[in-house]
């Protein structure tokens, strides 16, 4: 029920990012989604590729502070008040969301990535309202 | 003018004189009240008795850092607590402050080597001063203060922080002189420039001293100001500002050495070398009584000269400093070891040892960021938990050498790796 995303921290210097990019393409790692969170000496890439565990590897190869982390996605139809719907399970059930962000699919829906407070809580209680958990696209 | 014509002026015979005599007494005084220069003194085989003047100084161990740390607190004070009258400490390498302590008339002795300073710079009865070091365990603010009112000027003891009330008393009252670090007064002239000030104030003089400076800094502070400004040197170990000061020729500090016996060591081979070459500055108290210091070696590196000045002063000169034979850095005033940071970094746990220390000078004031490198483990994806242990690395350090740190993280392995004795510091302040 829940993903794996890779996050790689990155100075703010140029080209950082690049190399990053650049290290998935040589390994022919495909990237589904990302979001990039900035600080004034650092930035934070959280991406979902299509094999975490081998993204990590390569990226550390080439030096870079990168780990995995379990996330949760679920999809949302597109429809007015869909995402407001699933994040007030996650309130009445006492769970905060330490970031959040919007997934790419293929598909007719919506779908967007949260990291949750409390994971486990927060798989059980979108499970039980009924949330479509997303697990497209990962090999 | 010369506040004490009689010592400042003496022929260097009787300087030799009057030093052998002091030395005796004081290598004596430690002999007989300090354990731990007894024994010092024993390993190697040196009793009091050998010491008959100056010209035997070489028979005698050198003092560090480390003793002072070894001792702590008071293992090398020389008199009983009831004769104490005050503390003063200043940072340690390893997170325990160099503690020194004074008797009245080492209080005295001290207060009197300030008033020959301000004498050199100046400064007179008439004056108004303002004191803007820092006042507390670190002996500028004090120790200036003491000789400001021996002299018998008017003593405005400011402390440091508030640049527009310093600027503000400044005009209102007449302020004649000021007393603080270069880089302190550097921004205080820039303040009062952007006020349009600078024709307002009637300051005339300056002594400036706790941190290195440059010749260019000095002239620069001069003509923005319309001042003189002299650079006044001192270490607590030894007294505190006030044991060096140059005249109105500026050419090198006159070390006041009927109290402060000088030395100039290679730092290598620690042997001493001729006048006039460069090498570890050592000073050994001829009249404390607090605690006395034989030989300490001070890590400054400069030369000395015994010729006589155009003053009229003969008392020996050092040049201005060439840098330290260890790597301390002075910021702020305070002094920081690059083995602070990495200690408490360690103690911390939460990143690798490697670190980069730079040291800038924005707005004339000395800024520090270190660049740690995060271990692995203690990564988290969640800027939240990267900032909180951002302010902790901070904390910790500010704990550790006294003063406010700007911590970065960095990327793992970005820190360079050099072969042999690794560089912790890039000092981008443009000095010497």
């Amino acid at each position: 029920m829940t993903i794996k995303q890779l996050s790689v921290f990155l100075e703010n210097r140029e080209g950082r990012l690049e190399e990053v990019l650049n290290t998935l393409k040589e390994e022919k790692i495909n990237i589904i989604s990302l979001s990039l969170a900035d600080t004034s000496d650092y930035g934070m890439l959280r991406i979902l590729v299509e094999e975490p565990e081998r993204g990590k590897d390569a990226l550390k190869a080439k030096g870079f502070s990168a780990t995995l982390s379990d996330i949760v996605a679920v999809t949302l139809p597109h429809k007015i008040g869909a995402l407001q719907e699933t994040l007030h399970v996650l309130y009445e059930a006492g769970i905060n969301i330490e970031y959040m962000y919007a997934l790419c699919t293929t598909t007719d829906e919506a779908a967007i990535a949260i990291k949750p407070s409390d994971l486990d809580k927060a798989v059980k209680a979108l499970e039980a309202a009924g949330a479509h958990f997303f697990d497209g696209l990962f090999k | 003018m010369i506040w004490n014509e009689t010592k400042e002026c003496m022929s260097r015979d009787e300087m030799t004189a009057l030093q052998s005599k002091r030395l005796v007494k004081a290598v004596n005084r430690v002999y007989h009240n300090v354990e731990y220069y007894r024994k010092k003194m024993q390993e190697v085989g040196v009793e009091p008795g050998d010491i008959r003047g100056i010209e035997d100084i070489d028979k005698l161990p050198y003092t560090t850092k480390d003793d002072l740390r070894d001792t702590y607190p008071f293992g090398l004070f020389a008199a009983p607590q009831s004769e104490i009258v005050r503390i003063h400490a200043s940072s340690g390498t390893t997170g325990k402050a160099t503690v020194v302590g004074y008797t009245r008339k080492d209080i005295d002795v001290w207060s009197e080597c300030v008033a020959r300073a301000l004498t050199m710079a100046g400064i007179g009865r008439g004056d108004t001063i303002q004191v803007a070091y820092g006042y507390g365990l670190f002996t500028g603010g004090l120790g200036a203060h003491y000789g400001a009112e021996h002299l018998g000027a008017t003593v405005v003891p400011m402390s440091t922080g508030n640049t527009k009330k310093l600027t503000t008393m400044m005009k209102d009252f007449g302020v004649t002189a000021i007393a603080c670090t270069p880089s302190y007064l550097l921004h205080i002239a820039e303040t009062l420039e952007a006020d349009g000030d600078i024709p307002n104030i009637k300051l005339k003089a300056a002594i400036c001293g706790a941190e290195p400076w440059t010749e260019q800094m000095r002239l620069q502070i001069e003509e923005k100001l319309h001042i003189s400004a002299h650079d006044i040197y001192g270490l607590s170990e030894i007294m505190g500002p006030g044991v060096a000061c140059d005249c109105q020729y500026h050419k090198g500090l006159h070390v006041y050495e009927d109290h402060f016996l000088p030395e100039i060591i290679d730092p290598k081979t620690l042997k001493p070398i001729a006048a006039g070459e460069t090498g570890e500055l050592v000073f050994t108290t001829l009249t404390k009584e607090g605690i006395p210091l034989i030989r300490y070696r001070t890590k400054d590196l400069t030369s000395i000269s015994y010729d006589k000045c155009d003053c009229g002063r003969t008392l020996a000169r050092i040049s201005r400093f060439k840098g330290r034979s260890d790597d301390m850095l002075i910021i702020r005033g305070v002094n920081v070891f690059p083995s602070q940071v990495e200690a408490a970094l360690l103690e911390m746990g939460e990143t690798t040892p490697h670190y980069m220390m730079i040291v800038d000078r924005v707005n004339n004031l000395d800024t520090l960021e270190v660049q740690v490198e995060v271990e692995e483990r203690f990564f988290s994806d969640e800027i939240k938990q990267l900032e909180s242990l951002t302010k902790k690395i901070a904390h910790t350090i500010q704990q550790a050498i006294g003063l406010a740190v700007k911590v970065k993280l960095v990327e793992p392995k970005t820190i360079e790796r050099s072969m042999g004795k690794a560089v912790h510091v890039i000092d981008k302040r443009k000095l010497v």
